[in-house]
């Protein structure tokens, strides 16, 4: 089900500021990827662009292209809300909806989309994509109560639950252990372990620790200096990445001894 | 068994973060003094001058007084922060008094004069073939509520569309201009309004005496579209950014994230705005002088003859009173209670709406 996902030569602008340039990396089927850098160095613009989500920010734009399974994300007449209904996204911070409750929340890619669903449907769904996200036993008795009394680190894994109900290839996760305590960052690095059977993931985070856990490769992104574009320096097995890397910022980065 | 106490100190030691402090109610003594002090001054002064006793004269010497003296006072027993803090508040609260004033004034009058003609007949009764006392404004009742219905009717959703346009689609030169005539109409004065729908029908249908309820509409429309945008345009800034993101990484098309996401977060504010927006226009008289004119029968068809509305008919009692004098000012008045009746029902039914349509579970 999951997809391979291929760069080639992106730059990423805002209006005239390039963000971004010259990404190329592949990421394969049912692996966790994992982006690591300094804060600014372009690694959620670039987390974007893998979904279109980018075009949401007016003046956002790229060139170069993105080929999910060897269809071009970027090609004539490509539709983005099609590209995303098969890329999901999780934010750093939990935005569930505030005026649907933890069931309504779950159906919302259904929902919003007027899809028709049989109650029983409806409910084996949640079910599913509420044990997906480890989240099923804490609210099964208060699924009709609103999803924004939740607790930050069960909005999050509402958030998961929301994004892979609508059974995308791939997940994309925005820092989405930054806002959480320890317990329930395990509880999504867990999760993340789990859901790598079935999808593609890829995790932006800035926790050397999490990254070394939970991903099978790591890319390191890096900016010369301020106001300068952002580079994918290099990228290889994290093992590799956190053992002997061949470049030696990336060893400076990820030993601490960054700056 | 032995238990260990820590024994309060013999000399009680001073608490290095207290300061002196004034007792919780010495301010509100504090004022009944300073007025106390003021009616005094002005009872001998007033007497002594063979004036009438001057309340308003008495009432600004009390608060300056009272100003001055919380001031002097916090100063010498709590020190300079605490008496600015007193001082600023003494302001801050005789500002808000003074607010009220003209707000209870009308308040208080409307009721006393109005509640002469609050009566079954004043509601159930048009002014035909009355002339003196009795009849009633049921005429004008229904006609500012159709009037008025239409003009939400027209304004709700050309407003709504264009915040909708502004906030969510708009972008460059377009945007901007629509921006810039939004504010422009805003200040439009509403005799404008009123003299513009009656050119827009008279020359429509050839009739230089054209008077009709629904030009009368469109008339409060173009004073009540910039309020509904701006109002509007405000609640769906409001919406968190992050909520429609999340609805358009789920594959959610924009306009189905804009009806089903940005739109319910924000009705509550929306329902508010446009309540606002009626109170704002129900009370306008000139327009409606002109467009829809006045009657003293019953006319329950907006596109046909004359409409008599609640401000113009308190406008008409009033110039136009008769042998009578007190039966039209009595009905004027009640008229200006139950228009003040009707906004403030409302706005009782606004915020219920907006109560009852808030998400839950928020803030
Ligand atoms: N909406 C925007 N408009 C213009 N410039 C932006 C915008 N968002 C980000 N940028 C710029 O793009 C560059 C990369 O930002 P980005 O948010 O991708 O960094 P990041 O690596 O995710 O950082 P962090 O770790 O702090 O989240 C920064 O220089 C930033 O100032
Ligand atoms: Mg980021």
């Amino acid at each position: 089900m999951s997809k391979r996902i291929e760069v080639n030569d992106l730059n990423v602008y805002y209006s005239s500021f390039l963000a971004v340039e010259g990404v190329s990396l592949t990421i394969e089927p049912r692996t966790v990827t994992a982006f690591i850098g300094p804060s600014g160095c372009g690694k959620s613009t670039f987390l974007r662009t893998l979904n279109r989500m980018h075009e949401v920010i007016p003046g956002a734009r790229v060139e170069g292209e993105v080929l999910i399974d060897g269809n071009n994300l970027y090609g004539a007449g490509v539709d983005p809300v099609l590209v995303r209904r098969q890329v999901g996204m999780v934010f750093q911070r939990p935005n569930p909806f505030p005026t649907m409750s933890i069931g309504d929340n779950v159906l919302a890619g259904a929902k919003l989309n007027n899809k028709r669903m049989s109650k029983s449907e409806g409910d084996d769904l949640i079910e599913k994509s509420l044990r997906g996200a480890n989240l099923w036993n804490e609210v099964k008795d208060r699924l009709h109560m609103p999803g924004s009394g939740l607790s930050g680190g069960q909005q999050q894994r509402l958030c998961i639950a929301r994004a892979i109900a609508v059974n995308p290839e791939i997940i994309l996760m925005d820092e989405p252990c930054s806002a959480l305590d320890p317990i329930s960052t395990l509880a999504i690095e867990d999760l993340i372990e789990e859901m790598k059977q079935e999808f593609t993931i890829v995790i932006v985070t800035h926790n050397m620790q999490q990254a070394s856990r939970v991903s099978d490769r790591t890319a390191f992104f890096n900016i010369a200096g301020t106001g300068k574009p952002g580079k994918l320096i290099e990228y290889d097995d994290t093992t590799t990445m956190f053992s002997n890397p061949s470049v030696q910022a990336t060893e400076d980065y990820v030993s601490g001894r960054f700056g | 068994m032995t238990m260990t106490t820590t024994k309060a100190p013999a000399t009680a030691m001073p608490n290095a973060l207290t300061s002196g402090k004034l007792p919780k109610y010495s301010p509100l003594w504090l004022l009944a003094g300073a007025f106390a002090l003021s009616i005094a001054i002005f009872a001998v002064v007033d007497a002594a001058g063979g004036e009438a006793f001057n309340w308003a004269g008495m009432a600004v010497l009390a608060v300056v007084l009272f100003c001055v003296l919380i001031w002097l006072i916090s100063r010498l027993v709590e020190g300079g922060r605490k008496a600015t803090d007193r001082l600023v508040t003494a302001l801050v609260s005789s500002a808000f008094a003074i607010a009220l004033v003209p707000l209870i004034s009308v308040t208080y009058t409307v009721i006393v004069k109005g509640v002469a003609r609050f009566d079954l007949s004043f509601f159930t009764e048009s002014m035909r073939n009355v002339v003196g006392a009795g009849g009633g404004a049921l005429h004008a009742i229904v006609g500012t509520l159709l009037i008025t219905g239409m003009a939400t009717l027209i304004s709700v959703p050309i407003g709504l569309l264009t915040a909708i346009y502004l906030v969510e689609y708009g972008r460059g030169r377009l945007a901007r201009g629509v921006t810039f005539f939004v504010d422009v109409m805003t200040g439009i004065p509403s005799i404008v309004a009123g003299l513009f729908a009656f050119a827009l029908f008279a020359l429509l249908f050839d009739d230089p005496g054209i008077r009709f309820g629904f030009g009368g509409a469109v008339a409060l429309s173009v004073l009540m579209i910039p309020v509904v945008v701006r109002s509007s345009e405000e609640m769906l800034k409001l919406v968190p950014n992050e909520l429609r993101e999340a609805a358009l990484a789920l594959g959610v098309p924009k306009y189905l994230t804009v009806l089903k996401v940005v739109l319910p977060t924000s009705i509550a504010g929306i329902i508010t705005g446009v309540m606002i927006s009626i109170a704002r226009v129900i009370g306008e008289t000139a327009p409606l002088l002109i467009i829809a004119g006045f009657t003293a029968s019953m006319n329950y068809n907006l596109f046909a003859e004359r409409m008599m509305t609640l401000p113009v008919f308190v406008y008409n009692q009033y110039a136009s009173q008769g042998t009578d004098a007190q039966a039209y000012l009595d009905r004027a008045w009640t008229g200006a209670l139950t228009l003040i009746l009707i906004v403030a029902l409302l706005n009782i039914i606004a915020r219920l709406v907006a109560k009852f349509l808030a998400p839950k579970g928020l803030r």
